[in-house]
């Protein structure tokens, strides 16, 4: 008898994860899928519905109902939550302010964001929700990685992609996508080149994640760049995703070999395991980091007085002139100031609307067709937003504007 | 000097996977099994104590005290309702059973805590003990630590030969039929086990997490899995080889990773881990156990 219960068990058990194999996302995966979705789409369906009300007491412009919808992806759980939250609010913040003054075109915006958990799997299956949904346009994903997979998903639907923070050159390599920040080998080059120009020092130590293509990416570009710079590395120490509580080993040998600033091209959750343990052994050098870095001063429980003097490249600063407004009504709707990724996200929505505006597309056309013309204007827009004044972009989705650093002073960003 | 700060990083990683291996390697000689979900019992501990002194903000001890206390209740209890009824089952359905275990309790604090990584703040609040002019320095976590290791080592083993309790642990780790003829009730014994191991784990969290201040609900799963390795490195069922096993399994890795490859110190550890039993099959304190046919 008990063993036909354990049977039986077993079976159920069997049956659950297989149809967890088929929800990873392949459009031919049927039951499974089904049923993910329609929660999903529940949830959508009821987001719409409270955005479609209020929509409609705002703009009466609107013609006949027709809206344009935003998809977007990113992690709102995980260890890289600080990210996806920042988009999903940015992206949300822009759009609210869009539909007020009258949305894209005279047609309203709806917006839908959906979590992957910073995982490849999770963000394809919500890509199909999205798509499920009747997504045109996909702000995403968040991270290097997921936009890989996504884009994979988005080049043979072409759906127009724009990222606002996948920064791995992978992430737009279709013609469908573009991005708001730096790629990775952009931003290597760019630090290489401040930590140069600054004379901030001569003998670098790096310390990066060689499970990522993000930090890598960096890594490898900033060595390359770091000759023609005068700087020396003096000292790289790698790690992976299973090695990444204990650092003291790669800190020890920056310290012996006299680097003067080390380079963290590397997510903040590491980042403040490394500054901890510095702190412990009583070195203190010059830490430089990336976007990664972004997110630091929130983790929970960390003692910020560690980053006192922490710089890091990012576009975005919330005490900088100019993005005050944006600080403001940003805190005010969600209760926390706003990151770089935020600002990544409200840009990429503004890129959109610019682009739209340029192409003059309706919601009634097709994503293919959505996209090639907007594909065609991108490049064509010139937009002054949070990230940067004057940004433009090339074909191969590439942004081009100025890179700025911010450095941690009590608690805060403050613009070099 | 290099190589003595890496020594010594070492001893501190060892001296964390011993305090874990030292779980491990109990309930291994007494229950014969192998409990997957030590690891997460750490954490557990960890999350514990992080709750009560870093959210509630009550005093460093009565954390630590909460963490044994929760671990304890926790190990027995998953003794009671998920080993125990397998008792007499076979060893893979155990093992299968105690991974089971392990994504549970993963998955039950992911729920509770969220999946936002925390900073734990050590609960060793002194200085770095400083060498040779500044250029040394032994974190005092490091220190606590290997003591907190060596004086649980002298209490078990006088515990267990020294009390009766102990007595019949070591009956049971002999021969489980014997010593219930001999009148020796055995699931209160392994239900003790569990309860020392599982306080074990508590204290080897908050140790692990002052020492290492990154707390999620996965930080027990790597460093169970290399405190099994240093308990079978050590001689699985063996205490003294527990520790010997976690502080040359720390000090392999450091070093690994200052001389050899960053990269490759995981892959270079279970390596060490494969010659040994080819060399030795029992570990290094490991007892010959003859076969009677």
């Amino acid at each position: 008898m008990k063993k036909r219960y354990l049977s039986l068990g077993l079976a159920g058990v069997m049956a659950l994860s297989l149809a967890a194999c088929g929800g990873s996302g392949s459009s031919t995966s049927d039951s499974a899928d089904t049923k993910e979705t329609t929660t999903a789409e529940a949830a959508a369906d009821e987001s719409a519905a409270e955005e479609g009300g209020e929509a409609a007491e705002g703009g009466e412009t609107a013609a006949e109902g027709a809206t344009f919808k935003i998809g977007a992806i990113g992690p709102l759980t995980g260890a890289a939550a600080n990210y996806g939250i920042a988009v999903q609010n940015g992206a949300d913040l822009a759009v609210k302010e869009i539909n007020e003054a009258g949305g894209i075109n005279g047609y309203q915006v709806e917006y839908n964001c959906q979590d992957d958990e910073n995982d490849t799997q999770k963000a394809v299956n919500a890509y199909n929700a999205l798509k499920d949904w009747g997504m045109q346009m996909l702000v995403g994903t968040t991270t290097s990685q997921p936009c890989i997979a996504v884009l994979a998903e988005t080049s043979v639907d072409n759906m127009f992609h724009i990222t606002p923070s996948g920064s791995a050159v992978e992430s737009i390599s279709e013609p469908n996508a573009f991005r708001i920040c730096f790629s990775d080998p952009d931003q290597g080059r760019a630090s290489a080149q401040y930590i140069g120009e600054h004379g901030m020092a001569t003998k670098i130590g790096v310390i990066y994640d060689s499970s990522t293509e993000y930090s890598t990416g960096i890594y490898e570009s900033f060595e390359e760049e770091a000759a023609g710079q005068g700087l020396e590395i003096v000292a790289a120490g790698a790690f992976t995703s299973d090695t990444n509580t204990d650092f003291t080993v790669q800190l020890t040998e920056c310290k012996d070999a006299g680097a003067e600033l080390v380079f963290l091209p590397i997510y903040y959750s590491e980042a403040s395991t490394i500054l901890k343990q510095a702190s412990d052994m009583g070195y203190e050098p010059q830490f430089f980091g990336c976007d990664g870095m972004d997110g630091i001063l929130t983790v929970e429980n960390f003692d910020t007085s560690l980053a006192e003097g922490l710089m890091l490249l990012t576009p975005f600063s919330a005490d900088e002139e100019g993005s005050q407004d944006f600080v403001a009504a940003y805190t005010e709707a969600y209760g926390i100031e706003p990151i770089q990724f935020a600002a990544d996200s409200y840009d990429a929505v503004y890129a959109i609307k610019a682009a739209a505006e340029k192409a003059d597309i309706n919601p009634e056309m097709s994503v293919s067709d959505i996209c090639e013309a907007l594909k065609v204007a991108m490049t064509e827009i010139e937009i002054d937003g949070l990230t940067g004044s004057g940004m433009t972009w090339t074909e191969d989705g590439e942004p081009h504007k100025e890179p700025k650093a911010v450095m941690i002073v009590n608690g805060e960003y403050e613009m070099q | 000097m290099s190589f003595l700060s890496c020594l010594i990083s070492g001893i501190s990683l060892g001296s964390v996977y011993a305090i874990i291996a030292l779980g491990y390697t109990m309930v291994y000689g007494i229950a014969k099994m192998l409990n997957f979900a030590h690891g997460d019992i750490i954490m557990v501990g960890a999350f514990a104590a992080f709750t009560v002194v870093n959210t509630m903000g009550l005093p460093t001890g009565l954390g630590i005290l909460t963490a044994v206390v929760i671990c304890t209740i926790l190990g027995v209890t998953v003794e009671r309702i998920a080993y125990k009824p397998l008792r007499g089952a076979s060893s893979l359905a155990v093992l299968i059973t105690a991974i089971g275990v392990s994504y549970l309790l993963q998955n039950l604090v992911l729920l509770i805590f969220g999946p936002t990584p925390k900073k734990f703040t050590s609960v060793i609040d002194l200085p770095p003990l400083q060498l040779a002019g500044g250029q040394l320095s032994i974190s005092a976590v490091t220190i606590v630590t290997v003591i907190t290791c060596l004086a649980v080592i002298v209490a078990l083993t006088t515990f267990i030969n020294k009390t009766k309790m102990g007595q019949a642990m070591l009956a049971v780790s002999e021969d489980r039929e014997a010593a219930t003829l001999m009148g020796i009730n055995v699931n209160s014994t392994i239900a003790l086990t569990f309860a020392i191991g599982s306080a074990l784990a508590a204290v080897a969290g908050v140790l692990f997490c002052s020492a290492y201040d990154n707390l999620d609900p996965y930080i027990g799963s790597m460093p169970g899995i290399k405190a099994f390795v240093a308990a079978v490195f050590g001689g699985i069922g063996s205490i003294p080889g527990a520790f010997i096993g976690g502080i040359v399994l720390g000090i392999i890795e450091q070093l690994a990773k200052r001389y050899i490859s960053d990269q490759l110190s995981n892959a270079i550890v279970f390596l060490v881990l494969i010659l040994v039993l080819l060399i030795r099959p029992t570990g290094l304190f490991g007892r010959k156990i003859s076969e009677k046919v």
